[in-house]
């Protein structure tokens, strides 16, 4: 399992890749995917609205189960990445690369990790 | 295997058919195609069933041990009160003074459902589990609206509930507040504390939770949620490990839905039909949906509630599993009823004892009707999961417990025999699983390349999920 060093982390599994200071791509861990197993429906979130930190930004579905993606920052969403509608595989097959929002006007974080602390809080 | 559309020909029929009593009627010219209607012969009716019959297993076949779901055997006389004539041949729009009898049915169903839920009014109008939290929900709304307290917005869920409590929290128009369990799978007090306020309108709850776990402070979870001004709902899946013993009113509890196909005995699955009877305590009777069945003078009456909520389905629910359940409750009785939910829990109580001898225990503790294996040791060690060895057991004729569920456990599998099922019966269920658990370890392939004996082996429930195909396309 990888995590990669330049993006920081929540524990509801999901990363956040910094943009700028208020500006940042978020998505699911290479944990939450493969804790997950084969996923086949995103609920997308909606871009223009507010969004804010422990409060879901959207679900995702897996064979086994529906899950909340918890929105690691306060913002508004700027942008959804569309193509993931059409391919959730995605998300299991390239987690870091399937960003799922960019959350702009970020006003406030969840306590987030780095990849050394993520990778021991998941113990892997 | 071919549907029955599929089969005969053109012309073929059967005696089995009464003789149609209704004009012939042209269907629309516009029609490109005739319509695919069976054309069969008696031997190919009954050939088709018998081999539809051979592909499945119910509770008529064997061991079908699904948590949280109480599939329980369905005794048979249930099922001729609900066949009989005056029953089966009445229709919802006839005049009450002919369908006194009937009345008296949901009348004396809805006494004993009370006495059992600790309720003081119950309507059997929702037609599922699902349905019955909605309208208990939607009872909790008008309470609140009718109060003029509007600010009740949040719906409090712990995260070891069923997946339907926040989509009915969400459906009612409230938003969902998730509360974590704490380690020994009970409600978090400090994290319910920590939740409730102005705008609780409610809490959901099953208890016996979904671990199995009588939740031992669920007078004071009832009482935070009280104070803090919100209503407490009782989710009733697991009513068969209490009923008769201890009452959910007794709880604190406000209103209640009970599946009546699992707790009461009648057929699950198969699309139905279900009930899923609602109850609630006298102060939410006027929102209940309408109409009720009432009694005045030894004669019985619809009656519509003053400030219903409305109707939540056509006419007065799935009749026939009112009379298949009336029929266990006066089968079973006031002795029956408590003996049947102690029987549960000590059969459960039983292969929990038995399993741990090698299985882990997700909370190694005296369970209620159900007990929880979490298989991750298993998978770190073998690299079999819990769905390899729930598909290990499909080869010895054995329907799988509850996979996955519930989300707090890893590599969960979920285990409920219930009380209709006999000792010889789960000590053989046993030795199966504990010669799976050692076939983990010795020929983890085995396991993998399970089932080898079912009509079908591994689907593909990815490409299933993924590209689905709604409509059958016929050659």
């Amino acid at each position: 399992m990888t995590f990669p060093e330049e993006l920081k982390y929540s524990r509801d599994d999901e990363w956040v890749k910094m943009l700028d200071d208020t500006t940042a791509l978020v998505g699911i861990t290479d944990y939450a995917q493969s804790e997950m197993g084969d996923l086949v429906f995103i609920n997308l979130p909606v871009a223009g609205d507010a969004c804010e930190k422990g409060v879901a930004l959207c679900d995702i579905e897996s064979v086994k189960a529906v899950s909340d993606v918890v929105c690691p920052v306060t913002g508004e969403v700027a942008e959804v990445n569309e193509e993931l509608a059409d391919a959730p595989e995605t998300l299991n097959n390239d987690p870091y690369g399937a960003w799922i929002a960019k959350i702009e006007n970020i006003s406030d974080f969840e306590e987030l990790l780095t990849a050394e602390e993520y990778r021991a809080y998941r113990n892997c | 295997m071919k549907l029955i559309f599929e089969l005969g020909a053109e012309g073929r029929g059967l005696s089995l058919m009464p003789a149609c009593d209704v004009p012939d009627f042209t269907l629309s010219e516009e029609r490109e195609a005739p319509l695919h209607l069976p054309h069969v012969s008696e031997n190919e009716l009954t050939r088709h069933y018998t081999a539809l019959c051979k592909r499945v297993h119910g509770v008529n076949d064997g061991f079908y041990p699904l948590g949280s779901c109480t599939m329980k055997y369905n005794p048979k006389i249930d099922e001729d009160m609900a066949a009989l004539p005056g029953f089966t041949q009445l229709h919802p729009l006839q005049d009450v003074e002919t369908v006194q009898g009937a009345l008296e049915a949901y009348h004396v169903l809805g006494t004993e459902l009370s006495e059992i839920f600790g309720m003081d009014a119950v309507t059997f109008q929702p037609a599922a589990g699902a349905h019955g939290e909605f309208t208990g929900v939607m009872l909790i709304k008008a309470y609140h609206v009718d109060r003029g307290d509007t600010a009740r917005t949040k719906i409090i869920v712990p995260d070891s509930a069923h997946g339907t409590n926040p989509a009915t929290a969400a459906m009612c128009g409230f938003q969902v507040v998730n509360i974590p369990s704490g380690s020994d799978g009970c409600v978090d007090l400090d994290a319910l504390r920590a939740a409730v306020g102005p705008d609780t309108a409610g809490l959901m709850l099953t208890n016996p939770n979904t671990v199995g776990i009588f939740d031992k402070n669920i007078l004071e979870i009832t009482k935070i949620v009280h104070e803090a001004g919100g209503l407490c709902y009782y989710d009733g899946a697991n009513l068969n490990a209490v009923m008769g013993v201890v009452r959910p009113g007794d709880m604190g509890f406000d209103c209640i839905h009970s599946n009546l196909h699992k707790t009461f005995a009648t057929p699950h699955g198969g699309g139905g039909p279900g009930a899923g009877a609602v109850g609630c305590k006298d102060f939410l009777r006027k929102y209940m949906p309408g109409p009720l069945v009432v009694e005045k003078d030894g004669r019985f009456d619809f009656e519509y509630p003053e400030k219903s909520i409305g109707r939540v389905k056509m006419f007065y629910g799935n009749f026939g599993v009112v009379i298949k359940a009336l029929t266990y409750v006066l089968s079973l009785g006031r002795q029956g009823i408590p003996d049947a939910a102690k029987c549960a829990v000590l059969n459960a109580n039983y292969m929990m004892a038995r399993l741990k001898t090698k299985f882990d225990m997700a909370y190694d503790e005296i369970c209620m009707h159900e007990f929880v294996m979490s298989l991750v040791r298993l998978h770190d060690e073998t690299g079999c999961s819990a769905l390899d060895v729930a598909k290990g057991m499909l080869d010895f004729g054995l329907h799988p417990p509850t996979m996955y569920f519930p989300l707090i456990v890893h590599e969960a599998l979920m285990v409920e025999p219930c009380e209709t099922e006999s000792k010889e019966l789960m000590d053989e269920v046993c030795d199966i699983y504990l010669k799976l658990y050692d076939m983990a370890y010795e020929n983890p392939q085995a396991l993998h390349d399970a089932p080898l004996h079912t009509p079908v082996r591994r689907l593909d429930e990815v490409a299933a999920a993924r590209s689905m195909v709604l409509r059958y396309q016929f050659a």
